[in-house]
């Protein structure tokens, strides 16, 4: 019964969090709307027994949330991140796509037929989960950071206008420039 | 593998209980108090280097918190008040959420599975408070003291990650009270040293103190403080050191072995503890300068990074070798 209660509590302020995230005027409302819709879906994970999961959903979006914070000034040029501004560009297709996705994936999750359950869930899922992602799936994770990684970098290295490699050459043994107040060439 | 993960906290006689959720008010009166005690003791240090008297420099954060309960609050234009106190309020209820995964003798208010994890979560939350209590003013002397703590958490929080991963390890237990227990012979300060040191400087980080205050910085005319007044200044004032308290208390449980010690019960024991790391941080951090924060990130990243997880490595290699 409390469960339920939680349950769908926390399901209305997902909800209710995503759909602000498109109806305020401000960068800094949007992005954490967005960090309480997730920290909203990371608290149901706990409902389900998957703490660590649900722990961790909590933790990354929220530090997610707050480096885009950081991204946002940075790559918006003249600074309307710090002005109020409409959530959503291209209405028009942007709300056709929505709908499609909406409407093929709840499709998915109402027709598909779902296999029964087998077997029983692991006493301890957190171990069971650190097993999988160090034992069978070690490959894809191995594979799957490294490309995150370079995905970040190969992003930075494009947006950014002038960093260290364009001051200091490529191997980086460029003259310091002392009155630099960014520290990444020191 | 699978006796780490089945063994219910009793493996070195400490017990660890869940309490009802009542006795939370307990945990945020005695947060508190020793917050307090800190904020006194770092007042009369203080006043001694100014050259007053120890007792009025010690009186000093009541007379603030007397002022400040008083004052009205001063507003600025086109404020986003919404993040703005959310940003403001949520530091000192974090470190409640955070003290709430420490065991207190036999009893913890939430003994999750994963409370060291949970404790790292709220401590990346500090990032989204600092950062909205500077933003929600709409000026610029706290929305550049808001990005400076950014830089910093950046800075001193994969370091810290690991620096908690450490005593996870050598227990093999994500549950604190797993780690308290597992230290029944030896407090993981003895052979974690680095992550020990690394904790600490995490801490001073999340709290916004000593070394790592420059959002908060005089060069920024107060920086994320700049416009705050009234209670909501108190609130983050409070906050912080509420932050530094809990942070304390978590890694004397994490490192000093929680509550155990002879003769006194194991809450007195904690509270001891606590009271010494936390006053050897607020005496520590008043010799040190305030650092920029492209100095931190670069040492935290080039020095304390790889450092931290050569200390994961010996505990990961001794784990494995104990068998």
């Amino acid at each position: 019964m409390l469960d339920d209660v939680v349950f769908w509590v926390l399901a209305v302020v997902a909800v209710a969090a995503g759909v602000a995230v498109f109806r305020v005027d401000s960068m800094a409302r949007a992005t954490y709307a967005l960090a309480v819709s997730f920290v909203a879906v990371g608290l149901v994970l706990l409902l389900f027994d998957l703490q660590f999961l649900g722990v961790i959903t909590v933790l990354m979006m929220v530090m997610e949330m707050a480096i885009m914070a950081i991204y946002m000034i940075m790559f918006m040029g003249m600074n309307p991140a710090l002005m109020p501004m409409s959530m959503v560009h291209a209405k028009r297709p942007s709300l056709a796509v929505a709908v499609v996705t909406f409407v093929v994936l709840a499709s998915g999750a109402v027709l598909i037929p779902w296999p029964s359950r087998r077997g029983a869930p692991a006493s301890d899922l957190t171990v069971s989960l650190g097993q999988a992602l160090m034992g069978s799936k070690m490959l894809v994770m191995m594979t799957v950071s490294a490309v995150l990684f370079a995905t970040i970098i190969g992003a930075l290295v494009l947006a950014v206008p002038r960093g260290r490699y364009d001051r200091l050459g490529d191997d980086l043994r460029g003259r310091v420039d002392a009155d630099q107040p960014d520290g990444a060439g020191q | 593998m699978s006796e780490l993960a089945s063994s219910p906290t009793s493996t070195a006689g400490i017990d660890v209980v869940q309490t009802s959720a009542a006795w939370a008010p307990l945990a945020a009166v005695l947060l508190l108090a020793t917050a307090s005690a800190a904020a006194s003791l770092d007042g009369g240090l203080a006043a001694r280097a100014e050259g007053r008297s120890l007792r009025s420099g010690m009186s000093a954060p009541w007379a603030e918190t007397a002022r400040l309960f008083r004052q009205r609050r001063r507003t600025t234009l086109a404020a986003d008040v919404l993040l703005w106190r959310v940003g403001g309020a949520s530091l000192l209820v974090l470190a409640l959420l955070k003290v709430a995964v420490v065991p207190f003798g036999r009893w913890t208010l939430g003994d999750l599975s994963v409370g060291v994890v949970w404790f790292n979560a709220m401590d990346v939350a500090v990032w989204a408070a600092v950062w909205l209590a500077g933003w929600g003013p709409n000026s610029a002397s706290s929305l550049v003291g808001g990005y400076r703590f950014l830089a910093l958490a950046l800075a001193y929080e994969l370091p810290l990650m690991f620096a908690l991963t450490a005593p996870a390890v050598g227990a093999g237990s994500l549950r604190v009270g797993d780690v308290v227990a597992a230290q029944h012979d030896l407090w993981f300060v003895v052979w974690m040293p680095v992550a020990f040191g690394v904790f600490c400087a995490g801490v001073v980080g999340f709290s916004v103190w000593g070394p790592l205050s420059s959002p908060l910085g005089p060069d920024l005319g107060g920086g994320v403080l700049a416009e705050l007044s009234g209670i909501d200044r108190w609130l983050v004032l409070a906050g912080r050191w509420a932050l530094l308290t809990a942070g304390s208390a978590f890694g004397v449980t994490l490192f000093w072995g929680g509550g155990a010690g002879p003769a006194l019960p194991p809450e007195l024991w904690l509270l001891l503890k606590t009271g010494l790391l936390l006053a050897a941080l607020v005496l520590v951090q008043r010799r040190l300068p305030t650092l920029r924060p492209p100095r931190v990130v670069r040492a935290a990243w080039l020095v304390v990074l790889p450092l931290v997880l050569l200390q994961l490595l010996v505990v990961s290699v001794v784990v494995v070798g104990r068998g």
